[in-house]
């Protein structure tokens, strides 16, 4: 026998981008605590569409925490209070019978709500399309081993690019501030020998289109790295700091 | 744009003023506390230790007009970044929690800062400001202290030193990049540290003065 919660939902609905939006309220009954938070909303939204009401509209694609898709601000917590948690990974176990749960879109002036739960993220796409890659010749293949990477950083590339860019650290930044992904996106490339050649180029082109698309300024809240569902730390902040300042002051680039 | 122009008026360059700025200001907080105790050594001591830093003439106006531009680039780039900030939210959350990275300090920069402001020109305006001739900086401290409102406004204005050191002097290396697994437990611990010693090492003095009267 599975275990079975009632809740309260206050959940804000917004029309699209011009509408003002408000928070509406519904009951989700029987819901197993083995369902993600996912899951739950779907049981939601087929009572809505049974009962010919508009479903809510939530981002998602994955459901196993790697996509980046999913996200809200759950009870005041982006992606839910869990730990190293995505929304999609949230398990309804968490939640008491009776609870209510406010959900939010994930909010920040560069992450316009396009419906209800749905925000566009594509402010983030624009920062990695201002550098965040490599450039790799075409021609034949060299030697996997040829350019040696130590494990200690290979390690730490690892651990920056496993951001999967779901903009959490914005959400839960009080200043919505977008410097933990943009750190994550720059560090990954920055320490390997690979990303050396336009390290200078990518620092200022990456931070000058995060400044243009209106996210706010890192204060060293820390609220990202403890919000963050792939743990991304903030000497991944300091890294992209000193190559920022180092690309600005001593580079040849502009 | 000018490289320069363009580096420090980014988001980071900005941060990189306020860090610098920031650390010139706890090395002046040093500076300005070790003087102070003199008042400990009594009377002569610390009208000896005003006439010794008065006697550095020149410099002590270099000193000061340097101070007095940090203190601008401090200001107007925090209040840049504070307006900047709120404008990067426009639409607020109904519920909203921290998830335990906010502290007292990180949480209050901006209006820890304004109150160190509005102190900063009370303050000069009671001891730097005012006309020395007939008496010695002893006998205005003393007199100033024994009223218990500027004693007060003194012990205020010292906790929210304190607050803001706590999360500026740790933030700073953070900005310029000095995170270092090594290394920032320590500066973590001595931004705490720091901010115990700026709060009581200030704080105290009033009420020292005001119960030797
Ligand atoms: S740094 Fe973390 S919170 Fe931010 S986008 Fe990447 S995975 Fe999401
Ligand atoms: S749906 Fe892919 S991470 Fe949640």
């Amino acid at each position: 026998m599975t275990k079975t919660i009632n809740l309260t939902l206050k959940v804000w609905r917004q029309k699209g981008s011009k509408d003002k939006g408000r928070f509406d309220t519904y009951h989700a009954e029987n819901i197993s605590t083995d369902m993600s938070f996912l899951e739950m909303l779907d049981v939601v939204n087929d009572q809505l569409t049974i009962d010919g009401k508009e479903p809510i509209a939530f981002d998602h694609d994955c459901r196993e925490g790697i996509c980046g898709m999913c996200g809200c601000v759950v009870n005041g917590r982006a992606h839910g209070a869990e730990k190293g948690t995505t929304l999609c990974q949230l398990h309804m176990r968490h939640f008491n019978n009776g609870d209510t749960i406010a959900i939010e879109p994930f909010r920040a002036m560069a992450f316009k709500v396009i419906k209800d739960l749905a925000v566009d993220r594509s402010a983030l796409d624009k920062i990695i399309q201002a550098g965040g890659y490599v450039s790799v010749n075409t021609g034949g293949a060299q030697d996997a081993n040829a350019i040696l990477v130590p494990q200690e950083v290979a390690d730490l590339a690892m651990d920056a690019a496993q951001c999967i860019g779901c903009g959490a650290c914005v959400a839960s930044c009080p200043n919505a501030s977008a410097m933990l992904f943009t750190s994550a996106k720059v560090s990954q490339l920055a320490l390997l020998p690979q990303g050396k050649p336009e390290a200078a180029k990518r620092a200022l082109n990456m931070v000058r289109t995060m400044d243009e698309l209106g996210f706010g300024n890192c204060t060293n809240e820390t609220e990202c790295e403890a919000e963050c569902p792939k743990e991304i730390s903030i000497t991944n902040i300091a890294r992209l700091n000193r190559e920022y300042l180092k690309a600005g002051f001593f580079s040849r680039s502009m | 744009m000018n490289w320069i122009t363009g580096t420090l008026g980014s988001s980071i360059g900005k941060k990189l003023m306020m860090a610098i700025t920031g650390f010139s200001f706890c090395g002046f907080l040093a500076a300005h506390l070790a003087g102070n105790l003199t008042i400990y050594g009594g009377k002569e001591a610390f009208n000896g230790y005003a006439a010794h830093l008065h006697a550095l003439g020149p410099l002590l106006t270099v000193a000061e007009l340097g101070l007095l531009t940090f203190a601008l680039v401090h200001v107007i780039t925090g209040l840049t970044l504070f307006l900047g900030n709120l404008k990067a939210r426009p639409v607020r959350y109904a519920v909203n929690k921290s998830a335990g990275g906010r502290t007292v300090g990180s949480a209050t920069m901006p209006y820890t800062g304004v109150i160190l402001l509005a102190f900063i020109i009370f303050h000069l305006m009671n001891f730097h400001f005012v006309d020395k001739t007939d008496t010695t900086i002893f006998n205005i401290v003393a007199n100033a202290f024994s009223n218990t409102g500027y004693v007060l406004v003194y012990i205020v204005a010292m906790v929210a030193a304190a607050i803001h050191v706590s999360h500026g002097f740790w933030s700073a290396f953070q900005t310029v990049g000095a995170n270092h697994p090594k290394y920032m437990p320590l500066f973590r611990t001595v931004s705490i540290a720091f901010a115990v010693v700026v709060g009581i090492g200030f704080g105290f003095l009033p009420i020292y003065i005001f119960l030797l009267a």
